[in-house]
């Protein structure tokens, strides 16, 4: 199956395909963390080191800005939480001012750097929405090596994910570090925002991260299968905004993975088999309706002993 | 004998409170311990002091003579209830798979004989037809049995339990208490952070009366009186004691 696309572009869909497996997968870690925003902030707060990635070579090389990228996000990461834990203001607060302020100084640095010779063509502006399709088979490899690096931390250790996530306190007192696996769950939470973010962009990043898990609590009340459909909807989203981009000239790939994953969304909102908004419409009908048909029985007889 | 559990000088802070004011205790083997005390007293953070979930100030711990990091497979530790989500998609059985983790081995996979482990203690907390069941649909009486089957699976030596009797149903409060009965006629040590005055002498054999420092502790009869309680609670007690008036 080639859908009329070149080789490139074939790579770009696959390596696309495994950015958003990995991201559907930290996404729900994310999600269970209560750290939805911070992946938002992290992947705003990663711009202003890929601008310096690329200025201090002045050349276009992937592994240097995805270096600086990771430099500047946890950077951000390392202010929130010193933010945080050393003053009264909160955490979404301080989130919101690290997001803004790192991303407004990674634009500031764009605009000087692309007065720099020969900057017009590198493509930096298109790690701000994202451009797949600006990706030669180099970063295709680096990126699709690290997604699957993120991949194998997640499922190897998925047993140690699933205690830490739901008691860490607990998994503490049976010897699974907090600070480890925070620390775990930090790198590949940058890994998969610093290598998203030439395919997707910084802007939209935390959309591929955020909506998968999101969209996958509708469908199921476990959470290997959350995991599973995450990376499944990820990848969906991946492979069909990458598609959609690709068939117009120079179209971003970011919006359309972030619709796509949207459009996922709304299907789980609206069709989930649990706590979607069809089955609790006909569960509240169908309580509404035994109400109304009183009969002696549903009167005066509990419909089960025991206790609850 | 060498005491379980053998406390020195602990003290602790919530940031600027000090919540842990030099408290000392030894806690001897076989033993049904509640730890009782006004709100605020530290009776949480006492625990998670000494289970090094939160920083200490100053002093020792140790348990079976041994630091906390060479015995933790040993120690048995029930969270309170609300300390996690409910809303985490998994079941009853699946929690109490954790309290196997560490026997499993990390980064294995649990084996049927784990599990078989595991429905077990279920059934002991008169839980099995709810291995399946979805935990944020168990009641607040259910969720603490499979915190407490998890505990149990552990098969631990010295086991912590904070409020397990806080808010359930009285099924609920017969089954744990039975639970702990049958652990301490197998010679564990169980600690208890309890609320309910009223039941202490009836459940347990020991008791320890904290306010940010230890106001009495040794056996139920020795010490549990009014005027330790009064000491303890200060002028905010209602209390009409228990057996005697």
């Amino acid at each position: 199956m080639t859908l009329g696309l070149s080789h490139n572009a074939q790579w770009v869909l696959l390596s696309t395909l495994i950015l958003g497996t990995a991201a559907g997968i930290i996404g729900c870690f994310a999600y269970w963390k209560r750290q939805s925003l911070m992946s938002d902030a992290l992947s705003h707060a990663a711009l202003p080191g890929v601008i310096i990635g690329f200025a201090i070579l002045g050349v276009k090389n992937l592994p240097v800005m995805i270096a600086g990228a990771a430099a500047s996000a946890l950077f951000g990461a390392l202010i929130i939480h010193w933010i945080r834990s050393s003053s009264r203001v909160k955490e979404d607060a301080a989130m919101g001012i690290i997001l803004s302020v790192f991303f407004g100084f990674g634009v500031m640095l764009l605009t000087f750097v692309n007065r720099m010779a020969g900057a017009n063509q590198s493509g930096l502006d298109s790690f701000i929405f994202g451009q797949a399709a600006s990706m030669v088979s180099k970063d295709v490899w680096l990126m699709s090596g690290l997604a699957l690096l993120v991949l194998f931390i997640a499922i190897v250790a998925f047993k140690e994910w699933k205690l830490f996530l739901f008691d860490a306190a607990f998994a503490k007192g049976l010897g699974l570090s907090s600070r480890w696996m925070n620390s775990l769950y930090m790198f590949c939470l940058v890994l998969v925002i610093v290598i998203g973010i030439q395919a997707v962009g910084v802007i939209l990043m935390a959309a591929l991260l955020i909506t998968p898990a999101v969209s996958a609590r509708y469908w199921t009340n476990s959470f290997k299968w959350m995991m599973v459909l995450s990376a499944l909807f990820g990848g969906g989203a991946g492979v069909i905004g990458t598609l959609l981009s690709a068939y117009g000239k120079g179209w971003p790939t970011g919006p359309f993975i972030v619709i796509a994953a949207a459009s996922l969304f709304v299907f789980s909102l609206a069709l989930g088999i649990r706590k979607g908004l069809l089955v609790i419409g006909i569960q509240q009908y169908r309580q509404r309706r035994q109400l109304n048909q009183p009969s002696v029985q549903n009167l005066h007889l509990p419909e089960r002993g025991g206790s609850g | 004998m060498l005491p379980v559990l053998s406390v020195e000088g602990l003290s602790a802070s919530y940031r600027k409170n000090k919540v842990l004011d030099n408290v000392v205790f030894d806690v001897e083997p076989g033993t049904m311990t509640s730890i009782v005390g006004p709100n605020g007293a530290g009776k949480s953070t006492l625990l998670k002091v000494i289970l090094e979930l939160h920083p200490r100030l100053a002093g020792k711990v140790a348990f079976f003579g041994s630091p906390y990091p060479k015995v933790k497979s040993r120690i048995g530790y029930v969270p309170q209830r609300g300390s996690v989500d409910w809303d985490f998609p998994t079941n009853a059985l699946d929690v109490v798979m954790m309290g196997l983790y560490g026997k499993i081995g990390w980064l294995k996979w649990p084996k049927r004989s784990h599990r078989e482990k595991a429905m077990e203690a279920l059934a002991e907390m008169g839980m099995a037809d709810y291995a399946s069941r979805q935990i944020s649909q168990l009641s607040g009486g259910q969720q603490q049995r499979v915190f407490l089957a998890r505990a149990l699976v552990m098969d631990a030596d010295l086991y912590f339990l904070d409020e397990p009797l806080a808010g359930v149903d009285a099924a609920t409060e017969r089954a744990i208490m039975a639970t702990l009965n049958l652990l301490k006629s197998r010679g564990r040590t169980v600690l208890v952070v309890h609320h309910d005055l009223q039941t202490v002498e009836d459940y347990f054999d020991h008791v320890l009366l904290l306010n940010r420092s230890v106001i009495a502790h040794g056996p139920t009869e020795e010490i549990f009186n009014e005027s330790n309680i009064y000491r303890t609670y200060g002028g905010t007690l209602r209390w009409r004691g228990a057996r005697s008036g």
